[in-house]
């Protein structure tokens, strides 16, 4: 009985995203529950980083028309940060280099605006120091990494890595991971992998955007939606993804046109 | 020698009164004179066209303010010197010398060494003659510089430092001019004289820290002599207050062989100018410069920085950072010269800026002048704005903006702030930092 009352975690109900005037998003529908792992596919330039950069609230994305509630509360009324303290993640695509920032700094910055949301007490230097110790071997890192500035100089795959390092930390309810694969190595997908694997429980969902299928042979899908030109065109269970990987996207395109 | 009528008759008031109830030491009476009949020349730098030196600085209201040579007034300045350390960097291990409105302080602790010798320029003349004789004002040229000539007509005591080889790089000397705010409109003259001997090393720091809520003047000269193989560190921190002007000259000379790292930080005065050269007059001298200027509101902070590199295996590395907020304005003027025999001159000079608001405005203007053929030179300038991307990516972390933006810019300031390798001067430093940082103001692109 209960179950029936909470709403789904993320519902976006035919939302349209223009950026620099041109309409890239054409009324995306999609319902997230809790417990589940939803992928996207869909050729370059469909929409894909669009959608996830608007969910995060990147101010260049604005948003025409549609809805988007996340626990039933209107998700597009808040701001970046004030999503990412309810718990919203967004694994970047390309993440950003912030010259000069020390990773420890800026970690304990967003632990503690998480906790402090959460009516929790910053974390002590000291306790912070384990939390990110006991993270970086969780999520396997080079603890080097952790002692830079964020992101500084590192190569695309520390970033990814980097990235779930943070998702760690922030123990996230909904993970929107933008082709959080793509540049890594063998190993590094598998640490990924697993790292989300990990973060996985019945109350928080991953919505992951790829173009392979080999990620999705570690963290099993269960619902896959193709993006084309700003649409969901279809959606389907885990099988998807591999007629995808065999048949292209111009089979899909046929199929929808 | 009365001047018939005197554009700035209270300097010329209070000139005649300076060291008038002393049994004159006749060195400083000496450069005094001539000086004075130099400012009475060329007076203040005011007209700016045609003049390299003050293109971008109007130095009007400083020259249409009437302020009164704060030794003068008899005050007791006793209370500042008690409070001093919550105004200025402090340790134990230092040794302090302290002027409070232009007047020495006695009793500011004073720790003894003999490899350094710390002392005011009246008791060097008592000890040192031959040295103070043979070093004041030579690199301090007032020819055609009507602050370096005034503040030289007004010589009254300054701060001596004397470093012996035996000297250690873990000694330093904290060096402070403190205005009280208890003479209103007033001006001072600080003088400092460094010479390191050959094979010394030592850390100094200037401070020009000012309590003054009216308007005030500091107008600063100090030389400092780096001779063979001597290392100097350096800190200039300038702490002015909102309607206080500061200028600020250095002139050092460094020997074959020599290092001199320096720092300045330059915060908070409604005209500042830091006017900073130095020549590297032997083979293989080694300089660094480095700087942080932070600007708010209307101020103006004015960077003259020069390296004369005049013999061969020189190498200079300038880097400025500035943060400007509001309407203000600030300036890069950096001037590398390579001589004609400075062959294998190693040269690189580099201005960034962070610009806050889209009002403020940076003059940045680096350039190079060689004329030896092997050396290798650059030197570059940037300008820009927080990064919105990057605004976000913090953002997205659960940082709100102001916070963000704060950690961007203190980072910016970091490169040249982690330069400071004395611990309480970087706590120090950080902490004023912080306080004076702004956050962006940005126009945020908020939510649909
Ligand atoms: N900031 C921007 N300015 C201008 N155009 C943009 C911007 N961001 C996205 N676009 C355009 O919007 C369209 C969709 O881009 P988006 O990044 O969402 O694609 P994607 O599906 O993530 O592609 P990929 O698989 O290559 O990552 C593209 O045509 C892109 O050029
Ligand atoms: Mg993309």
């Amino acid at each position: 009985m209960v179950n029936q009352a909470i709403s789904p975690l993320l519902q976006i109900v035919d939302l349209c995203v223009s950026v620099e005037d041109q309409q890239i998003l054409k009324g995306v529908n999609l319902t997230v529950n809790a417990g589940e792992v939803h992928a996207i596919m869909g050729p370059n330039g469909s929409g894909k980083s669009t959608l996830a950069n608007s969910l995060a609230g990147r101010p260049e994305y604005s948003v025409v028309s549609g809805e988007v509630l996340y626990r039933g509360e209107d998700l597009l009324a808040l701001e970046p940060e004030d999503r990412a303290r309810r718990g919203l993640f967004l694994a970047f695509q390309y993440p950003m280099e912030l010259p000069g920032v020390r990773a420890w700094q800026f970690l304990k910055a967003a632990v503690d605006a998480k906790r402090q949301h959460n009516g929790e007490e910053e974390m002590s230097a000291r306790e912070f120091d384990q939390f990110l110790k006991d993270k970086v071997s969780q999520v396997d890192i080079d603890p080097e990494l952790s002692r830079r500035n964020v992101n500084e100089g590192f190569s695309g795959g520390e970033k990814k890595r980097n990235e779930i390092l943070q998702m760690a930390m922030l123990e996230p309810d909904l993970a929107l991971l933008d082709e959080t694969d793509s540049g890594l190595d063998i190993d590094a997908l598998r640490i990924v992998s697993e790292g989300v694997n990990k973060l996985r429980n019945p109350s928080n969902a991953v919505v992951l955007v790829t173009h392979y299928q080999r990620i999705l042979n570690y963290i099993t899908p269960d619902f896959v939606h193709v993006l084309v030109d700003g649409r969901i065109v279809r959606s389907g269970g885990a099988d998807l993804a591999h007629e995808l990987e065999e048949k292209g996207y111009d089979w899909i395109r046929e199929m929808v046109s | 020698m009365a001047e018939i009528s005197s554009k700035y008759p209270q300097y010329t008031h209070d000139y005649h009164l300076v060291g008038s109830d002393k049994t004159e030491t006749t060195l400083l009476e000496e450069m005094r004179q001539p000086a004075w009949t130099v400012f009475n020349n060329i007076g203040l730098p005011t007209a700016r066209r045609g003049n390299e030196k003050w293109k971008y600085t109007d130095v009007r209201p400083i020259a249409n303010k009437t302020f009164v040579y704060a030794p003068n007034v008899s005050i007791d300045r006793g209370l500042e010197l008690k409070s001093l350390e919550n105004f200025t960097p402090n340790s134990d291990d230092w040794i302090n010398l302290v002027f409070i409105d232009g007047v020495y302080q006695p009793r500011a602790n004073k720790k003894i060494l003999d490899s350094v010798e710390v002392s005011t320029l009246h008791e060097a003349l008592e000890n040192h003659e031959e040295l103070v004789k043979k070093y004041l004002g030579r690199e301090a040229d007032y020819s055609e510089d009507g602050f370096t000539a005034l503040n030289t007509a007004f010589i009254e005591d300054g701060a001596f430092v004397l470093a012996s080889e035996s000297s250690e790089e873990n000694t330093v000397v904290n060096l402070v001019f403190l205005t009280s705010g208890q003479v209103s409109d007033c001006v001072t003259y600080p003088r400092v004289l460094l010479i390191a001997q050959p094979g010394s090393h030592l850390s100094v720091i200037e401070n020009y820290v000012s309590l003054c809520e009216s308007s005030s003047l500091t107008n600063s000269v100090t030389e400092i002599y780096v001779e063979e193989n001597a290392t100097i560190k350096h800190y200039r921190i300038c702490l002015e207050k909102a309607h206080g002007f500061h200028v600020g000259v250095s002139r050092v000379c460094q020997e074959a062989d020599s290092t001199f790292i320096s720092a300045s930080f330059a915060l908070g005065a409604a005209i500042g100018r830091n006017d900073f050269h130095v020549l590297l007059d032997g083979e293989g001298a080694n300089c660094e410069l480095s700087g942080l200027y932070l600007t708010l509101n209307d101020q103006h902070q004015d960077n003259f920085i020069s390296i004369d590199h005049a013999k061969p295996n020189g190498t200079s590395r300038l880097f400025y950072k500035g943060i400007l907020d509001g309407s203000s304005k600030a300036v890069f003027g950096g001037n590398v010269i390579v001589r004609k025999n400075a062959q294998k001159t190693d040269a690189q000079q580099t201005d960034k800026n962070l610009l806050l608001s889209d009002s403020a405005e940076i003059d940045s203007k680096p350039s190079l002048l060689i004329y030896a053929d092997d050396v290798v030179c650059g030197h570059g300038a940037t300008a820009g704005h927080i990064d919105e991307d990057t605004l976000f990516y913090m953002r997205s972390r659960g940082l709100d903006a102001e916070t963000a933006s704060r950690i961007l810019i203190h980072a910016f300031a970091a490169e040249i702030l982690d330069k400071v390798d004395l611990l309480p001067l970087g706590e120090f430093l950080n902490n004023i930092y912080d306080e004076y940082i702004p956050s962006a103001t940005l126009s945020f692109g908020s939510v649909q």
